[in-house]
């Protein structure tokens, strides 16, 4: 070619700052769809408060309830369920409840929760994200080791946790259940996902 | 190209060749047939290894079209219907119960996954035996790493659509996995998801990347893999380049066109392969729990997680090089590290071309420690699988994390192992056994 080692500078220039816009314009592109994959204003609003009714909660009885599509545990715990609390503060990760976010400021207590008999948390095991079981039965009764004093045991991975929510040393979930906020409306009555009366 | 199609091919006076004279001139359709089946000339030792790749393709074939038939009965919607029951997995059922031959074909395609695995599975091992991977057919092998990793995205979406209890904690499981990433990870599992928890928006994008994202990569990839291989020429049992070695008109003398030689062979592949497909599609669709677990033939329930829950088959291995990480490292917890190790894994494969080291490809040629090193690989994988299948216990655990530093040994050692092995002489020309 005749022009062969001569550069044109002027429309080289040119056809970086084309490519440069192009670029620019394809990345830009990406924003509504990437945008369009986070949670809609639907999914963002589903998040309602759930009342619950625990006048006919027996003693050592659990039930669940959903709110924002988790499940979340009401366990009316017995005195012997709470007497094992203290004894497994060794083996806990973390006794005092030391992780803030894992639950609101006035469930850090011993028995991370408002009355002391009351335990209410998200039955969502913090490592990946399935329900554990409930073991109740100290022993080996229901396939956990001799030792065992009663709590739960996710199915997926192993971790256990005790009757406070608390996670049991070197298991794979890094922190405690998580306690939603709640509030006492009667004696009976729980109001799950709020922190206040009517707020 | 320079001479054009039509000059190459000249028409032979026919109507039939008249016709293709006329295509040629417009589309290289005669080139293409030449270049990659009646004058693509692979190795005439292919044995019995060299038939999962074309397998491969008969798998992907069923799945794509017993898929194309699914999408027009299956309803990807996690609301309960008048009956309670998800809608989504109320279509899988009358699918198999009301559609005529539905049964048959979503038995087709549940059972194509897991064959889907197994022949690339197979056809994987067959690169590692004979070195299929080395230099000059590095990218193909990455191509086919790619192939993987998309198959892996592949099954996993699909696996959540019936929308049974395993579905949904499975997906659960997995998504949560990015959520172990440090900074971005809680953002990242709710992009994937698209809700707080795995509901409806994640069935639909699942659904979404199942049949239309992910088949695209995937056949892309697939062309990308055989544009590669017929690049470089097939690699054969012995390891030896049949190129090496041409006659006067440039072709290899090792070396048979693919069709008819070996389109005739893969036929008596594809039609064993069937036999076996079918007795397991119509005698044991379930695969003994393996291939379609009992806890998805139940309703996805998201308060209550089954008491066992395991992913299908092909993916235990690495679930269990993910359970097996129990240590917090550099202030990270065990959750992140295990996620790791499971990601790298899988992607490890991709470095095996710049792992061996060794101076013969095939293990025809290898010495005793690179054949005691495979078995223990290959024996390791199974246990790895076994492993992955059961619920964790504290002897589980220990065999997997032996199994797991094996594994990763494996891999990370091969740059050493591979070089000290006694050799035997490679043949100049291929060898029929």
């Amino acid at each position: 070619m005749s022009n062969q080692g001569k550069m044109d500078c002027g429309r080289r220039r040119l056809i970086v700052a084309t490519a440069a816009v192009g670029g620019v314009g394809a990345v830009a592109a990406l924003v509504p769809f990437v945008s369009s994959l986070l949670p809609s204003e639907r999914a963002k609003a589903a998040g309602a408060p759930v009342e619950v009714d625990i006048s006919k909660l027996e003693p050592g009885q659990m039930i669940t309830v959903e709110w924002r599509g988790k499940p979340v545990w009401i366990i009316n715990r017995t005195q012997e369920m709470l007497d094992t609390l203290p004894k497994l503060d060794d083996q806990v990760a973390d006794p005092h409840s030391n992780v803030e976010q894992q639950q609101p400021a006035y469930a850090k207590n011993e028995t991370r929760s408002i009355k002391p008999e009351m335990l209410v948390v998200v039955g969502i095991c913090t490592h990946l994200g399935c329900s554990p079981s409930s073991k109740f039965k100290a022993g080996a009764e229901e396939g956990m080791p001799g030792d065992w004093l009663g709590g739960f045991l996710c199915p997926c991975h192993g971790s256990t946790f005790d009757f406070a929510g608390r996670v049991f040393k070197a298991k794979p979930a890094p922190t405690n259940l998580e306690v939603p906020p709640h509030v006492y409306l009667s004696d009976t009555r729980i109001l799950i996902g709020e922190d206040q009366k009517g707020a | 190209m320079a001479a054009g199609n039509s000059e190459k091919y000249k028409s032979d006076g026919s109507i039939a060749g008249n016709v293709l004279e006329w295509v040629d001139a417009r589309f290289p359709a005669t080139s293409l047939w030449k270049e990659h089946l009646s004058e693509y000339y692979a190795p005439k030792n292919f044995n019995f290894w060299y038939f999962f790749g074309s397998l491969a393709l008969l798998v992907l074939v069923i799945q794509i079209v017993t898929g194309i038939f699914l999408v027009m009965h299956y309803k990807p919607d996690a609301s309960l219907n008048a009956a309670g029951v998800p809608v989504a997995f109320a279509s899988v059922e009358y699918i198999m119960r009301d559609v005529p031959g539905g049964w048959l074909i979503r038995y087709m395609h549940s059972t194509g996954a897991s064959a889907f695995f197994i022949v690339v599975y197979l056809h994987m091992f067959r690169g590692l035996l004979y070195g299929s991977y080395r230099k000059p057919r590095e990218l193909t092998w990455l191509f086919g790493v790619g192939i993987f990793l998309v198959l892996m995205g592949e099954a996993f979406f699909g696996y959540l659509l019936p929308w049974g209890q395993m579905s949904y904690w499975g997906a659960q499981v997995i998504v949560n996995l990015f959520g172990a990433i440090p900074f971005v990870g809680n953002d990242l599992s709710l992009l994937i998801r698209g809700d707080y928890v795995v509901g409806d928006a994640t069935l639909n994008r699942f659904f979404s990347f199942h049949v239309i994202a992910f088949p695209l990569i995937l056949l892309g990839l697939v062309a990308a893999h055989i544009l590669a291989l017929h690049e470089t020429g097939s690699n054969n049992p012995d390891g030896i380049e049949i190129k090496a070695n041409k006659d006067e008109n440039g072709i290899p003398r090792d070396g048979i066109p693919f069709h008819p030689y070996y389109t005739v062979k893969d036929i008596v592949g594809v039609v064993v392969f069937l036999m076996v497909f079918s007795a397991i599609m119509f005698f044991a669709p379930e695969g003994g729990g393996y291939f379609l677990e009992t806890p998805n033939f139940y309703p996805a329930d998201p308060l209550k997680t089954p008491p066992h829950i395991a992913p299908v088959w092909y993916f235990t291995p690495y679930y269990s090089i993910l359970r097996a990480m129990v240590w917090n490292f550099f202030g990270l917890d065990a959750k992140f590290w295990g996620v790791v190790a499971m990601g790298a894994s899988v992607v490890i494969f991709a470095f095996l071309p710049w792992l061996d080291r060794s101076p013969v490809k095939s293990i025809r040629y290898r010495g005793p420690i690179a054949k005691v090193m495979i078995t223990l690989f290959v024996i390791c994988f199974f246990i790895l699988g076994y492993l992955g299948t059961l619920s964790p216990s504290p002897m589980g655990e220990l065999i997997s994390q032996v199994c797991t530093v094996f594994y990763f040994a494996f891999f990370l050692g091969m740059p050493w192992w591979s070089r000290m092995d006694k050799f035997k002489p490679v043949p100049e020309r291929v060898t029929m056994k």
